[in-house]
């Protein structure tokens, strides 16, 4: 990625996005939806937009989606990532 | 951001019945005293291997060490732990009741992430650094011609058309380079204020850049 397209995306804003707020209140629900490929971003666009746009819900994003598809946690759903975008 | 996304079809559709697994938590942490001790042990038990493993997932880009990231990963196992057997009314069997706890301990970790950046001696805030920013954003030196015009509009932007607030938020953010976390709380601020602002100062700015030629208004670029 050039500086143009960089700087672009960075200024880019999508005003479906929902803001951290928004996004923390449901991220558990969103996260299963994930791990189970059952339509997360359909859903809840608002709070796929604020994923891809905010650094640290993001990564309280990824961090909980890797606890929830730990092997080593017994459930019963096993692992299963779904696309993230 | 003006409009949350939360209309009815947007809801979860509400579970009729919660998860065998999840059930039994609910019923064991509202159960005998026994039972709940043994209940609160194993979900301490998971929440600190939650944590243990948060950190190290996030370590390498922290100056934090093995003791002290371990110590970070019990406080926030702690914390969390306080936290779910508080709100655990607030639990409404969306999710896996353990999906729901692990959120708790994910943001204690996050929080305290942020909090630990300004506890590090070796942190050294740059100056407002424009002349670093086309790196950053990796702009070609040999280029230079191409893109001045366009960073030169960008910093007059910034210091004629932003709030003095945006102003000191995309600063520190954009070109000091601190993280959003750790600027909420130097603010006595909160994540999502601080990412509001940003949020308005992005869009003026490429308002500005827009009208003045420099970027393309093309939804299509976007990601
Ligand atoms: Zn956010």
């Amino acid at each position: 990625m050039n500086g143009w397209g960089e700087l672009d995306r960075f200024l880019h804003t999508d005003p479906r996005d929902v803001g951290c707020e928004e996004a923390m209140a449901m991220l558990h629900v969103y996260v299963e939806l994930v791990a189970q490929d059952a339509g997360a971003e359909q859903r809840y666009p608002g709070i796929a937009a604020h994923l891809r746009a905010c650094g640290p819900c993001s990564d309280d994003y990824e961090g909980l989606l890797a606890a929830i598809c730990d092997p080593s946690d017994g459930g019963d759903e096993g692992p299963r990532i779904g696309p993230l975008s | 951001m003006a409009t949350p996304h939360r209309s009815s079809s947007a809801a979860p559709a509400a579970r009729a019945s919660l998860d065998a697994e999840s059930g039994e938590w609910l019923r064991a942490l509202r159960g005998s005293r026994a039972e709940r001790q043994a209940a609160i042990e194993r979900l301490h038990a998971l929440l600190l291997r939650i944590a243990r493993n948060e950190v190290n997932r996030r370590g390498a880009r922290l100056s934090v060490t093995g003791p002290e990231l371990d110590d970070l990963a019990h406080q926030a196992a702690d914390d969390a732990l306080l936290a779910i057997t508080a709100k655990i009314d607030d639990f409404r069997g969306e999710s896996r009741f353990t999906t729901w706890a692990y959120k708790f301990v994910i943001l204690e970790v996050s929080a305290k992430i942020g909090r630990h950046f300004w506890r590090d001696p070796g942190v050294r805030l740059e100056a407002e650094d424009w002349e670093r920013l086309p790196d950053r954003l990796g702009f070609d030196p040999a280029k230079e011609s191409e893109w001045r015009d366009l960073l030169a509009a960008l910093r007059r932007a910034v210091e004629e058309e932003l709030t003095e607030r945006q102003r000191r938020i995309f600063v520190a953010l954009v070109l000091t380079g601190v993280p959003l976390d750790a600027l909420a709380i130097e603010m006595e601020s909160n994540r999502n204020a601080i990412y509001k602002t940003l949020f308005d100062a992005r869009r003026k700015l490429r308002a500005v850049l827009t009208a003045n030629g420099y970027l393309n208004d093309d939804i299509s670029r976007r990601p």
